[in-house]
């Protein structure tokens, strides 16, 4: 096996632990491992954000926006978007190299697991992309994430073209419309999948659908949080 | 008649030579039958072939859920920086009418004059040229003044109208090129191409560019000269050798330049398969200056602990000419910004401006322009400047030579640093252990060579 980020041959170190209880073979190796900054200590129990504040700033001015209540009940990351990190993005999302969505397979399983082990009958929905976007890149990576839950997944949106919100500027980004539209109908809780939470107005609007056509609670889990 | 119209359209013209992706191509241009279709990728049963880069390393193909054909197939991840290939798109290379390049009739405007060994070695090149020679290697020290060898065999080419390429594994040495060759032949249009540049059509008749941009050109050039053929990463990548060769034309010439050839290539100089030319002085006539060892036995432990050991301060400070800049070698890009806080905390000042410079520092290009204006004094820099530049008066300074990354080639090039300029044609060379290597001793060796067989006594 080679790691998918370097492609190094990963050498899997052997002592009496690994060889009574092998463990499972990772696809990255050890030094890009390092490289990845999971977000730990105190953080935004709203956002994620790394932060000394429960609550920060960002997350009320969202609840005051939307007139007391948050639309999500609440996000939750995994890593920082450090510069390793956004190569990692941009070449995975941007250059359209597929395989290395599976870079994130066991930590995406694994804090899920974690986070949202008490949630029940919930149902994974994954932020869609735009048809001409979907023709442009092939994949969703959105849906790729989300098919590393042990969850139902549904593809229950669909996402009208607009310009990138990576282009755009944080107010541009807020005062946006919101593109989303629900194909279908929904009574259970919703756990909306991306990969990048910036601003949150993307997974917001996504939410409000949601939450306007009946569905009970949304929370969201990103893989990054920048 | 429209046929040829159309060709002479700019339009038309940056497609000529390429290989190129579906998506690179606009439809009204596509469905013009300049173009032949290849298939992408080549898929027997254990082996597959990217036909853009040539990878067949299983470990470099995904398979991607195509959203297209709703069918789930390869694509090769070696050369995605590029632009993605898929199994089912297939790629296109421009089979209508091929362009004439123009010829000029005294395109060279450069003044200076050569060194009777670099002027032996320009004749070997203009005539391996004119007689279709397949391959010649000029094998020159480091400093000997490789670039003004090439500019008779490039006006020759230009002369009759050949297509040029001139091709290197390092952006830093294309970047360092431009310019020189640009002033040297000023009325001729020349494009350098590499990650980030800001020519990107690559539609002139002189071409300068990485190595990795070959992969988007098809049989196309007359003339190939790769300077630094041993650089990393060109002999350790096997897609980039496959890129230059496609680029070619089957009738093109091919002109190697290095100081320190590899393995293979020196093989077939003793096999008598390819034709070379050695030029064993340095431009200004006076001998390599010759690397001296010195060991440090807690250099790994002074490291670890983040001190920077003392008597190697001591050498900086005192060096024979203080005035000289310094180039400090490190292995790692770590170790070279702690170097550069210890150096700043020993000397408080004393030698003046110290900063370093790596593959990843966003300002790397400021920085060596900086070093180069004498604004920085001491630079602690990775290998990325081992080779294809130049600073007037340097000392050069490797810090843990042992380090793997500094192989028999490396050391070579980075004692070719030092004593470049007319002025001050010496320069102190250090390698600082903590055990010799095969690769240090080697270099030392191979240096001493050099300078014998260019009639210096040792």
């Amino acid at each position: 096996m080679n790691c998918l980020w370097c492609n190094e041959e990963i050498m899997n170190e052997i002592n009496w632990s690994t060889l009574v209880f092998p463990t499972k073979q990772k696809n990255i190796c050890k030094r890009c491992e390092e490289n990845l900054a999971i977000i730990t200590g105190s953080r935004c129990n709203h956002c994620s954000r790394q932060s000394e504040i429960r609550i920060c700033n960002d997350c009320l001015w969202w609840k005051n926006y939307n007139n007391g209540k948050d639309t999500i009940v609440f996000n939750y990351s995994i890593y920082s978007y450090n510069n390793d990190m956004k190569e990692i993005v941009a070449k995975w999302k941007y250059r359209g190299d597929y395989e290395l969505g599976y870079l994130f397979t066991h930590s995406f399983g694994q804090h899920f697991r974690q986070k949202f082990k008490s949630k029940k009958d919930v149902i994974a929905v994954p932020i869609p992309l735009s048809e001409e976007r979907m023709q442009e890149r092939g994949f969703n990576q959105a849906s790729m994430l989300a098919s590393f839950l042990p969850i139902q997944t549904k593809e229950l949106l669909s996402r009208v073209h607009n310009e990138k919100q990576s282009k755009k500027s944080r107010n541009e980004r807020i005062s946006s419309q919101n593109p989303f539209i629900l194909k279908g109908s929904i009574n259970n809780s919703v756990i909306l999948v991306d990969d990048i939470y910036t601003t949150g107005t993307t997974i917001r609007h996504a939410a409000d659908v949601l939450v306007k056509s009946g569905c009970p609670e949304v929370f969201t889990y990103t893989l990054i949080r920048s | 008649m429209e046929y040829d119209s159309q060709l002479r359209s700019p339009d038309l013209r940056k497609y000529i030579g390429k290989l190129l992706l579906q998506k690179e191509i606009p439809q009204g241009v596509l469905s013009s039958n300049h173009f032949t279709q290849i298939p992408s990728i080549n898929r027997k049963t254990f082996h597959y072939q990217c036909h853009r880069c040539g990878n067949n390393k299983r470990s470099l193909f995904g398979k991607i859920p195509c959203g297209l054909c709703q069918k789930e197939h390869l694509y090769c991840r070696s050369c995605i920086q590029m632009g993605r290939v898929m199994e089912c798109e297939p790629l296109f290379y421009w089979s209508g009418e091929q362009l004439s390049w123009p010829s000029y009739d005294a395109p060279l405007t450069w003044e200076g004059s050569l060194t009777d060994a670099q002027q032996k070695a320009s004749n070997n090149l203009v005539q391996a040229i004119q007689e279709k020679e397949r391959e010649h290697l000029i094998w020159a020290v480091c400093g000997a003044g490789k670039t003004e060898m090439l500019f008779k065999g490039i006006e020759y080419g230009l002369k009759v109208g050949k297509r040029i390429c001139i091709a290197t594994p390092r952006a830093d040495v294309v970047r360092e090129l431009k310019p020189r060759i640009q002033d040297a032949f000023q009325e001729v249009p020349i494009e350098a191409l590499y990650g980030g540049s800001d020519d990107r059509v690559g539609e002139s008749q002189v071409i300068l560019a990485t190595t990795h941009q070959l992969l988007r050109f098809y049989q196309t050039f007359d003339l190939m000269i790769i300077d630094e053929v041993d650089a990393f990463p060109y002999h350790h990548d096997p897609t980039l050798p496959f890129a230059v060769n496609r680029a070619k034309k089957s009738t093109c010439t091919t002109i190697y330049l290095t100081a320190t050839p590899r393995q293979n290539l020196l093989l077939k100089m003793a096999f008598k398969q390819l034709p070379h030319t050695f030029v064993p002085v340095r431009y200004h006539g006076h001998p390599l200056p010759v690397p001296e060892l010195k060991m440090s036995y807690s250099l790994h432990k002074d490291l670890k602990q983040k001190k920077f050991p003392k008597h190697i301060t001591n050498w900086i400070t005192n060096r024979p000419k203080p005035n000289r800049q310094l180039l400090l070698f490190v292995p790692t890009i770590l170790l070279a910004e702690q170097v550069v806080k210890n150096l700043q905390d020993i000397t408080n000042g004393r030698l003046g401006v110290i900063d370093s410079v790596h593959a990843d520092d966003p300002d790397r290009i400021e920085k060596v322009d900086l070093f180069r204006i004498r604004k920085i004094q001491v630079l602690v820099t990775t290998t990325i400047l081992e080779r294809g530049v130049t600073f007037p008066s340097v000392d050069v300074v490797v810090l843990d030579a042992g380090h793997s990354v500094f192989d028999e080639a490396a050391l070579v090039q980075i004692a070719g640093r030092a004593g470049r300029n007319k002025k001050d044609p010496t320069g102190e060379v250090l390698f600082i252990h903590d055990g010799k290597t095969n690769a240090m001793v080697r270099a030392i060796q191979s240096i001493k060579q050099m300078n014998k067989r260019g009639g210096f006594s040792l």
